[in-house]
């Protein structure tokens, strides 16, 4: 039982809700860096929300099922194909043994989300089945899907015709607000360089990956200091420090970079600002060229947004429990 | 005579180039199958080979080197025989 990988598009990788708990050793939590399409993709195929999908970037594999099954595509907005038959996203869908899907070109969005019955059943570890290419473990084979793949998956019927509407799916706009908490080394930047960073927007750049998403735009002041022992001589260096995931560090006081799933876990890069979790989603479907203004929250507004990011999942859920 | 877009199926940088110091894959005038190579695209530190997709001669360049561009966004246009 399983689905054979034809061609394996761009980055194409086994990802759950990811493995947290391990950062302070060094490892990431991994998982769908759109968390919340990708538990929806679960729910549709009769799923429990964090078993593994297959998460595409941009490019869509083409792949082909080996037994009949029940498949769901969430997240960005792709046109989906079994057998050159054009068919919905965001819906449970019946395939037969041989049956080919395939993806047109992406409309909007970056990332994309097929679960299948059952999951894909990849081996766990450390109580994940996502992948951490960088670490060379989970998922499959502890990489990105090549041609020739066969990946196992679980079930070979699931609910057929489950169907989130519109309201309940992400929408993908050209410019956005991500919600951030300053700090913890926001004191380094100039009253200037800090509205730099806050009024007005960035540029996401081509350089956007699992690991990280860069930004373009303007140059950030930081306060004169002499450089503590042990920080680099730039002034947007620090000791090392921990990096929290979603934490926006400025190389140089150019191109912010926030971290996403698969970051390192610290570094000697002043962190300005964190995105706050609720909004990791939303920064993981940004494609190049996104227009991205950085709003300012406190920690409590932050904790409500990601209570209000769960309670959302959990009604969408009751649909079908 | 009719013409084929040559559409790019993912966002990223524009080459035309399989490497700085080496010749363009393909100049205008240049006749291609759908198999020949017109550029690549870079993203993600991956290099995407684009595809004619259509047999015919190259008329146009759309984009220039060394853009960003957009999933959908015509690439160049090609003269087909039918």
């Amino acid at each position: 039982m399983g689905i054979e990988i034809i061609e394996p598009g761009l980055a194409t990788s086994i990802q759950d809700q990811g493995r947290p708990g391990y950062y302070s050793v060094g490892i990431p939590p991994s998982g769908a860096l759109d968390l919340y399409s990708a538990a929806l993709a679960n729910v549709l195929v009769g799923n429990l929300p964090a078993m593994a999908v297959i998460e595409a970037t941009y490019m869509g594999p083409k792949l082909r099922f080996t037994t009949p099954t029940v498949i769901a595509v969430t997240g960005a907005q792709i046109p989906v194909q079994i057998n050159g038959q054009e068919i919905p996203q965001w819906e449970s869908v019946s395939v037969n043994a041989d049956d080919v899907l395939t993806f047109g070109i992406l409309q909007a969005g970056a990332r994309f989300y097929v679960a299948v019955a059952g999951g894909i059943t990849v081996p766990e570890i450390l109580g994940s089945r996502s992948t951490y290419a960088l670490g060379a473990f989970g998922g499959f084979e502890g990489r990105s899907l090549k041609s020739g793949d066969l990946l196992p998956v679980g079930m070979e019927s699931g609910p057929v015709g489950r169907i989130i509407t519109s309201e309940w799916r992400p929408e993908f706009p050209r410019e956005i607000d991500v919600r951030v908490v300053l700090g913890l080394y926001d004191y380094r930047l100039t009253d200037v360089g800090l509205s730099a960073l806050l009024d007005k927007p960035w540029k996401l750049s081509p350089v956007a990956d699992r690991i990280g998403f860069r930004y373009s735009g303007q140059k950030l002041e930081w306060r004169d200091r002499v450089q503590p022992f042990g920080a680099g001589s730039d002034p947007s260096n620090i000791v090392d420090a921990g990096y929290p995931v979603g934490s926006i560090q400025v190389p140089g006081g150019v191109e912010p970079i926030i971290l996403h799933r698969d970051a390192v876990s610290g570094g000697g890069y002043a962190m300005v600002a964190t995105v706050i979790s609720a909004d990791m989603s939303l920064v993981g479907q940004c494609a190049p060229g996104t227009m991205t203004n950085f709003k300012p929250v406190t920690l409590d507004e932050a904790l409500a947004a990601r209570g209000i990011g769960q309670q959302r999942l959990r009604t969408v859920q009751a649909k079908w429990s | 005579m009719g013409a084929h877009e040559i559409q790019a199926p993912l966002p990223g940088v524009f080459y035309r180039r399989p490497s700085p110091d080496q010749d363009e894959y393909v100049a205008i005038g240049d006749v291609v199958t759908p198999d020949t190579t017109i550029g690549l695209v870079e993203i993600m530190k991956q290099y995407a080979e684009i595809k004619a997709g259509a047999a015919g001669k190259i008329i146009s360049f759309e984009v220039q080197a060394e853009d960003i561009i957009g999933p959908g966004d015509v690439i160049a246009v090609l003269e087909t025989d039918s």
